[in-house]
């Protein structure tokens, strides 16, 4: 018997392998992993105790709330008008569907403070739909709901672009099927089609929420920031840091990490777990 | 024959909806688009433009708005061409070779992406500010990161590291090594092999990828916000700008200096979708979230 040797690399006639992955791994280093390796020696120095202390003070606790409720609240709102307008985009056709179809990427490529002050102008209270909503003796910028407006807007890219390949794959013929067994349109989409989409629903839900938790620029100009109010994780950060408080800046950032990394690893399960009731996600 | 052709539209019927259910959907849609995005980007040049023409251009004048842009620019200039060349030799090396720990190397490069903008500015804070690791170091040698171009410079190549590599690596994956291999063959040389034959297969997605990480590049606010320390003048991006306009109640400066980035921003969507309906064989088909 002969000796098993595992290769690191399949052999290839391609040359520049070492250099590629020697420079890879050298710019990876420096500009990904050193930092964060901070980040983690100095969770570790603060240590579970240190980070408790700081994830329990009353004002963390409250911008915790806010962050991943309304982060919550935001990506649930996506993923139905994400569906609506990935549905709309895909399936019919009408005047101006391909300029609103690049259009949906605005909030990529807008960047966030632009987007912050646009939102907060447009929501205060004198703003062009601020006033129409003021007469109801409703507010929305400067409170919570300022917040989930912005986040809403952040977030709608991630759902509409993952439900809408999914949509334009999906079989006619498994539509006809159902119809000719006697399905009405509403059975179909009900029973039929949102079940091959829900998979890539609950990806679309994931990245807006993780997205919409670690949002900074487009929220506070139209949250008004207002401790144990409308006042999100991130904000606690930039102030801590202010202070010069570098292991309460930490300590809200591996809290928030963790607390994003467990929704993900939960939604991941739901996921394998329908990959397997449905056959494929 | 003749009923039977004038059937064939009401048997489509049975894969869609109702001509008013489809109109109310398309309405909704369109309702909300407006509503939460083209109308934020209405009211930013509406407020831009409020006082006029001559009042908007005045605002350019101003010395700090175009330390600003300079500094803008000079960013983008460092980082963008960095992470070009990071993402060619990341997807060269993941592409075209086979290794252990592939999938890994794939994960951490996407890293970034996952990290929340103020994280990614602090951690640069833990390593080069004044109480940070290598703070006192270099205090001692007279080196500015924090506060400073390069502190900039970093958070801005960290935010948009993958952009480039993201791209590239799913098309030159998609392109296989064949080309690669026929050029060898004939005699080319690694590097006259890469410039004839690589590059030319790769260059729209290329240009897809600098597009993209140029934007966020320009636009980045949160992780630029952490470490640059708003000194007007000196290390104040154009939308650290914007805000600290905007916080002086001077609306239509900063909705001018916003007008700018909102342009860029259009721009950049516009050659987007002009590439990926003119050159979508050329860039990956995977889809891109």
């Amino acid at each position: 018997m002969g000796v098993i040797t595992v290769r690191f690399k399949q052999p290839s006639a391609i040359p520049g392998f070492g250099l590629a992955l020697g420079y890879t791994l050298f710019y990876l280093g420096i500009i990904v992993l050193l930092p964060l390796a901070a980040l983690v020696a100095e969770a570790a120095d603060l240590g579970f105790g240190g980070i408790w202390a700081v994830a329990t003070e009353p004002r963390v606790l409250t911008a915790l709330r806010v962050s991943f409720g309304l982060a919550f609240a935001a990506a649930l709102v996506d993923c139905v008008f994400g569906l609506l307008i990935a549905w709309v985009l895909t399936r019919y056709q009408f005047q101006g569907r391909k300029l609103l179809d690049a259009a949906v990427d605005l909030p990529f490529a807008l960047p966030t403070a632009v987007a912050g002050i646009a939102l907060a102008t447009l929501y205060a209270p004198n703003g062009w739909i601020g006033a129409i909503l003021a007469e109801f003796g409703i507010k929305i910028a400067f409170t919570p709901a300022g917040i989930f407006v912005a986040l809403v807007f952040v977030a709608l890219p991630f759902t509409v672009r993952t439900v809408q390949p999914l949509i334009a794959e999906i079989d006619r013929s498994v539509e006809e099927v159902s119809a000719t067994l006697g399905a009405s349109r509403r059975q179909t989409v009900r029973y039929v089609i949102v079940p091959m989409l829900s998979p890539a629903l609950l990806t679309g839900f994931a990245l807006a929420f993780a997205r919409s938790v670690s949002e900074y620029g487009s929220v506070i100009f139209i949250a008004g920031n207002i401790p144990y109010v409308s006042e999100i994780a991130p904000v606690l950060i930039v102030i801590k840091l202010e202070e010069f408080n570098y292991p309460g800046a930490t300590a809200i950032a591996v809290i928030m990490l963790a607390i994003a990394f467990v929704v993900l690893f939960a939604i991941n399960l739901i996921q394998a777990w329908s990959r397997r009731r449905f056959g494929r996600g | 024959m003749a009923e039977q052709i004038s059937h064939a539209p009401h048997s489509l019927s049975v894969t869609t909806e109702s001509a008013a259910v489809r109109t109310a959907l398309i309405s909704l849609a369109l309702l909300f688009l407006a509503l939460f995005l083209i109308l934020p980007v209405i009211v930013i040049f509406s407020e831009a433009l409020q006082k006029g023409l001559f009042v908007y251009f005045a605002t350019f004048e101003d010395a700090d708005a175009q330390a600003a842009i300079r500094l803008t620019l000079i960013v983008a200039g460092i980082a963008v061409p960095l992470n070009l060349f990071f993402g060619i030799a990341a997807s060269w090396t993941i592409a075209k070779f086979e290794f252990r720990g592939k999938s890994l190397l794939i994960t951490l490069i996407d890293l970034p992406f996952s990290i929340s903008p103020v994280v990614s500015g602090l951690i640069y804070v833990l390593l080069f500010g004044a109480q940070g690791y290598f703070g006192p170091w270099l205090k001692a040698h007279g080196i500015e990161v924090i506060f400073a171009l390069p502190g900039i410079v970093l958070a801005t190549v960290f935010v948009t590291f993958p952009f480039v590599a993201r791209e590239l690596i799913p098309l030159m994956e998609e392109q296989g090594n064949t080309d690669e291999e026929a050029a060898l063959t004939l005699g080319a040389g690694g590097l006259r092999e890469f410039l004839t034959v690589t590059l030319p297969n790769i260059r729209w997605g290329l240009l897809y990828g600098v597009l993209l990480c140029n934007a966020r590049a320009m636009g980045e606010f949160g992780a630029v916000s952490v470490v640059s320390g708003h000194i007007r003048g000196l290390t104040d991006t154009m939308p650290l700008h914007v805000e600290i306009l905007y916080n002086e109640y001077n609306f239509v400066a900063a909705f001018a200096m916003a007008s700018l980035l909102t342009l860029l921003a259009l721009i950049t969507l516009a050659a987007k979708t002009l590439l990926e309906m003119q050159y979508g064989e050329a860039l990956a088909r995977a889809p891109r979230v």
